[in-house]
């Protein structure tokens, strides 16, 4: 059995709790065992790199520290946490005088960083440490004539990572496969790597939305049913501001908007509401009924 | 004698620590600009904030909105043929302008990082609502009513909570803090 810290982040404790119970319920039936890191804090986001490099760097050090105490390696399904906390990480492993000077303040806190662990993403635990081999093997109800656009967006791929997670960078290819696996048909769109706006939807609404709108348009336009993400920011963006991208712009798009787990848990056969489905603004209907096998339902939805 | 650094190697300092190449490498091939999902929405593009800050015009560079309509999705950062970390400089234009109170007001980004930095220390956690005066009220009237019509389909479904989530140590946590910034008030 393989066995991480569990760094769920501020995200996945609300706004994104589907997420959260997705995650551990997919990873239950994948034999990954998740130890929640006991007194996680705030990566620092986007925000506190903006104020001060040394503290958004100490931020992340806290939750390394206390991985590295349970002896385990990190691994966060947000995009940006992960991003934030794999990058100081590194930062701090290669950096002696940075890593004296964090641990000073660790100290104060009774925590020490020694660089003794790796952070990962949940989607690249799944698909690199588990493998689709394995995952395959728990598909219990394909998600068959299920048309599905992965969406990548930045962090998770972003930027480049040494020991590259991701294969080529401008055309990576896991997150189709592991759709591929699930028995659903991913469908190509040229917006999958583009950036949803993230927290421009709070400082930059009007720029943000036009981003929405074009990713949204494109996988529509690709005859998506459903978009698959794996950052909760990227899930809130593209969904619930759907209502406001067609108010702005006069469209009129209603694509759900789900989390890899979701539809990973929905084809080993678990319930949907384990899954955190009915917390949706935009009703994911067609996916479940596909989910349930009436196949046709789905498929005959938007695509003819 | 001291030679005072000119803002051009003032902001090329700033990307020492990022290990990507130097500012001064670009050749303005415009690869950043072309790359750029927000660049339509900013008044100098990535290509020539560069140019511009090569060409020292210190006080256009510290009005642009470019760096704080930067999303930070790296796509000029990887694509970059000169190697330099175009996002990692975009951060340090936004700290530089914080550090010298020199951005444009009328900008939602620095407010909201502000706050965003306070509320992590009192808490050790985000908290949605303790974010929103940064931006409830700068859309005016019906921008407050849609701010607020997404307030209340986040609570219906329960997805935001109704009081912030705090770490357990948060003592330690301050002390902590506290040694990297002298944080008033904290023991």
């Amino acid at each position: 059995m393989k066995k991480f810290a569990y760094y769920p982040g501020c995200s996945l404790e609300k706004m994104a709790a589907s997420y959260h119970v997705s995650t551990l319920e997919t990873a239950r039936v994948l034999g990954v065992e998740l130890e929640e890191i006991e007194d996680w804090n705030c990566c620092g986001a986007t925000a506190y790199f903006h104020v001060d490099e040394i503290l958004a760097t100490t931020l992340c050090a806290r939750n390394l520290a206390m991985a590295e105490k349970q002896g385990l390696d990190l691994v966060a399904p947000c995009s940006g946490c992960f991003k934030n906390m794999y990058f100081a990480n590194e930062s701090l492993k290669n950096d002696k005088d940075l890593a004296d000077h964090v641990n000073y303040a660790l100290d104060a806190d009774d925590l020490k960083f020694t660089g003794a662990i790796n952070v990962n993403h949940i989607i690249d635990v799944f698909v690199h440490e588990v493998g689709l081999d394995e995952i395959k093997k728990h598909v219990k109800r394909p998600l068959k004539n299920l048309k599905v656009a992965p969406y990548y967006g930045c962090q998770l791929i972003r930027p480049r990572k040494p020991d590259d997670i991701v294969g080529d960078i401008e055309d990576p290819r896991f997150f189709e496969d592991l759709l591929t696996t699930m028995g659903a048909t991913p469908v190509s769109y040229p917006m999958r790597l583009r950036c949803c706006g993230g927290s421009l939807i709070i400082t930059n609404k009007k720029a943000a939305l036009s981003m929405v709108r074009a990713l949204l348009e494109t996988a529509e336009g690709a005859g998506a049913d459903v978009i698959a993400t794996a950052c909760p920011l990227c899930q809130i963006n593209l969904e619930l501001y759907q209502t406001e991208v067609n108010r702005e712009f006069g469209t009129n798009l209603s694509m759900p908007v789900m989390y890899f787990t979701q539809l990973l848990g929905l084809a080993f056969g678990i319930p949907a509401k384990r899954l955190g489905i009915g917390t949706e603004f935009v009703p994911a209907d067609d996916v479940l009924k596909c989910a349930r096998g009436d196949s046709q339902a789905a498929a005959g939805g938007k695509s003819e | 004698m001291a030679v005072r650094p000119t803002f051009s190697q003032e902001i090329s300092n700033l990307l020492y620590a990022s290990h990507g190449h130097p500012l001064a490498v670009c050749m303005q091939c415009g690869l950043c600009s072309a790359s750029c999902p927000v660049v339509d929405h900013m008044d100098n593009s990535p290509r020539r904030l560069i140019a511009m800050i090569h060409a020292d015009l210190k006080d256009d560079v510290l009005k642009s909105t470019t760096f704080w309509y930067c999303a930070s999705c790296y796509h000029c950062t990887v694509r970059c043929p000169r190697g330099i970390n175009i996002a990692e400089m975009m951060y340090g234009l936004k700290r530089y302008s914080m550090w010298r109170n020199r951005y444009d007001k009328s900008l939602i980004g620095p407010d909201f990082s502000e706050r965003f930095a306070k509320m992590i220390i009192k808490t050790g956690r985000s908290w949605e609502p303790a974010l929103a005066p940064s931006f409830i009220f700068k859309g005016g009237v019906q921008g407050f009513l849609y701010e607020t019509q997404t307030a209340l389909k986040l609570m219906q479904r329960g997805r935001i909570p109704m009081t912030p989530s705090k770490i357990k140590r948060i003592k330690g946590f301050r002390r902590m803090l506290g040694r990297i910034i002298p944080l008033a008030g904290v023991k």
